[in-house]
């Protein structure tokens, strides 16, 4: 067989062609647009308010030298790895509880976990002030049982803004901690219990362990969901608990400047990319595979 | 303390149910020091369950369980010092073989020049040294399990409690591997119980077999009486290939019992240490497929009965032969129509199919069962 039939007969199209859907879809409603933004990033707003095309990198200078960008850029990575710790720390327990529990409730604890999925996020949002409002729940409760007198301002501060994400990002994690959980042998855990370990001993030998990777995924989702939000800070935070996508949108929305806006979301994307990269990287898909085997 | 006499194991009474369900039923079961027993029996008829509540992984619903003589029913899983080996290996897949070979060790405060050594010992054992430093998946399925054999046996348990170890195994591997078992067992002379579906496994390892069904204990006693004398026709019909025909008792013959059975053949069936069944009981005779001697002529012999049948059809399995028969009466023999099996060696060559041959069997093959009651 020469070089050339054998290599024609190794070419197989129908992993394309069935990609291609997917490959099209990604192209026209993802890559290209993006190439949109990176391409505004460099026009330039004048101070009449139109654009003018060119390549400038004044909007690429502001961003990245103004400490107003920087500050808020850390302020929101402080806050999607708050509201991400807390949701690895409140969202083991039921994930555990799902996973170990008899079969016949797992689907429905499973079809729960989902049902929030159904409210839109801004309206779950929302909710808390309708709970923790001025005349929310919380302060007609207290002044009805004479607690207080005058209503507690709760709400607008950085502590509802993550509280809000961990209530959007909870599922998420919850979901991701699950799958890992349920992957694990039972018998592992047994075999370490009959080696001499406590149940907790176990767990933290075997079970914690083994279920890093789900850990790891819920984790670096929930970071970037949380990262990326403008819509629990706008709804629950302060002026002063803005977060970067807020920025972004302000500019866009709100002063129209577009190239400016364009320029601030490439550098939220290009720092969530990095992460992601280095995630996978370290803990790459297949890593995570051939811990669990 | 480790009185020979002393029973490793011990279970009086125990049953497990779950919810409605008996999945073991009021089993008496003892393990004595040393030996090797084996729960045999097919899937689902409560191996696992009982092996699970002598680890103290499952608590028995009634009974005592007593390990070296003392009762454990309170003693939780992890101060029981018993050895567990998965059919799935079970190791822990993010730890070196050092590491899953160590682990209880590492529960016991053993000093760790001490943990080297006895973790290194434990792997010559299991013929596998230089694995500690790969993790399981880099070994092959058989390694993984002698590692997982390790692991249970450097904390010197004080028994063995295995669970189909074997099953997971291709066929050649799983002798090997059932030699080697047999082999570190002897050499550590641990108490050791053995749980599989396999027969053969049972047969060639264990010194006590334990045939159970539907969460009884059917039999038990050493495998060769297991097997030639099987207690219930579930016994003959899970071991090995067994004819089994009712009939009913008519009188002695020689020191043997006559047997007719219900298509008319007479058979003489040895006694044994059971008293004379009196005539006209109802029995069921119970022949070994291997124990009918097929032949060409008329041969007879004292203390045999003798058949005619029909090679209905052949199974030629290479140095044997399975043979299904149908009794022809011929020959003033009356019993006519009965469906048999038999198991020969083949001599040459197979009786071919549609011959008639004559089937021997000696009484001393021969076991008695009660009648149709006991299912
Ligand atoms: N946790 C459980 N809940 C309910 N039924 C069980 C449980 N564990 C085992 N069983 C039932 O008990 C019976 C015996 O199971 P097992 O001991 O695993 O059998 P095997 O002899 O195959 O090892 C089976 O019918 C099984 O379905
Ligand atoms: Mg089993």
């Amino acid at each position: 067989m020469t070089a050339s039939a054998s290599e024609a007969q190794t070419f197989d199209r129908r992993p394309w062609l069935l990609l291609s859907p997917a490959l099209v879809s990604v192209l026209l409603l993802l890559v290209i647009p993006t190439l949109f933004i990176v391409v505004y990033s460099f026009w330039l707003r004048t101070a009449v308010g139109a654009e003018q095309v060119g390549f400038f990198l004044d909007n690429w200078e502001e961003v990245l030298t103004d400490s107003f960008y920087h500050d808020i850029l850390f302020q929101t990575l402080r806050i999607a790895a708050i509201s991400t710790i807390i949701c690895a720390v409140v969202g083991y327990i039921p994930a555990y509880f799902i996973a170990y529990t008899p079969t016949r409730h797992k689907t429905l604890l499973l079809l729960l976990l989902m049902l929030p999925f159904w409210v839109s996020y801004i309206i779950r949002t929302m909710s808390w002030i309708n709970i923790l409002g001025v005349s929310g729940a919380v302060n007609s409760t207290l002044m009805a049982l004479g607690i207080i007198t005058e209503p507690i301002q709760m709400l607008y501060n950085e502590a509802t803004v993550i509280l809000g994400l961990v209530h959007f990002l909870l599922p998420f994690m919850i979901l991701n901690i699950y799958v890992s959980l349920d992957g694990i042998d039972r018998s592992l855990a047994d075999a370490a219990r009959s080696l001499g370990c406590t149940g907790w001993q176990a767990f933290r030998e075997v079970t914690l362990p083994l279920s890093v990777p789900g850990l790891a995924a819920g984790a670096l989702l929930c970071f970037v969901l949380g990262a990326g939000t403008y819509i629990t800070p706008m709804v629950l935070g302060g002026p002063r608990n803005a977060m970067f996508a807020n920025l972004v949108y302000e500019a866009i929305v709100t002063q129209l400047n577009w190239p400016l806006g364009s320029a601030l979301s490439l550098l939220l994307l290009a720092l969530l990319g990095t992460l992601v990269m280095v995630y996978s990287r370290f803990l790459g898909i297949d890593q995570i595979a051939k811990s669990f085997r | 303390m480790t009185d020979a006499n002393q029973n490793a194991v011990e279970l009086r009474d125990v049953e497990k149910r779950f919810a409605e369900f008996v999945a073991v039923r009021k089993t008496d079961l003892t393990v004595p020091e040393g030996s090797f027993v084996t729960l045999l029996g097919p899937s689902g008829c409560g191996k696992t369950t009982t092996l699970r509540m002598i680890a103290g992984l499952l608590d028995p619903t009634e009974g005592d369980i007593r390990i070296k003589g003392k009762s454990v029913t309170e003693v939780p899983i992890h101060k029981r010092n018993l050895g567990l080996v998965f059919q799935n290996y079970a190791l822990f897949p993010h730890k070196s073989v050092f590491d899953n070979v160590a682990f209880g060790l590492k529960y016991r405060d053993v000093p760790r020049d001490e943990v080297k050594r006895r973790v290194k010992d434990a792997l010559q054992l299991v013929q596998l040294p230089h694995v500690e430093d790969r993790r399981p998946n880099q070994l092959s399925g058989g390694q993984q399990q002698r590692i997982a054999l390790a692991r249970a046996i450097v904390i010197q348990p004080d028994v063995l409690l295995l669970d189909e170890p074997l099953s997971a195994l291709d066929a050649n591997l799983r002798e090997e591997m059932r030699v080697e078992l047999k082999r570190i067992q002897r050499e550590l002379g641990i108490a050791t119980v053995f749980v599989t579906h396999d027969q053969s496994e049972a047969l060639a390892m264990s010194d006590t077999l334990v045939v159970m069904n539907s969460g009884w204990v059917e039999q038990m006693g050493p495998p060769d009486l297991v097997y030639n004398e099987p207690a219930s026709a579930f016994v003959a019909d899970f071991l090995g290939h067994s004819n089994i025909l009712p009939g009913r008792v008519a009188g002695e013959e020689g020191g043997f019992v006559k047997v007719i059975t219900d298509a008319g053949a007479t058979i003489l069936c040895h006694t044994r240490d059971r008293a004379g069944r009196p005539e006209g009981e109802r029995v069921r005779l119970v022949m070994r497929a291997e124990r009918l001697l097929l032949a060409d002529r008329h041969d007879p012999a004292p203390g045999t009965s003798l058949m005619t049948a029909r090679v209905k059809t052949v199974d030629y399995l290479g140095q044997s032969a399975r043979y299904f028969l149908t009794t022809t009466g011929a020959d003033g023999d009356p019993g006519a129509g009965v469906e048999l099996q038999a198991i020969n060696p083949i001599d040459r060559a197979p009786f071919p199919e549609g011959s008639e041959v004559w089937i021997r069997v000696r009484g001393d093959d021969c076991v008695l069962l009660d009648g149709d009651a006991d299912a």
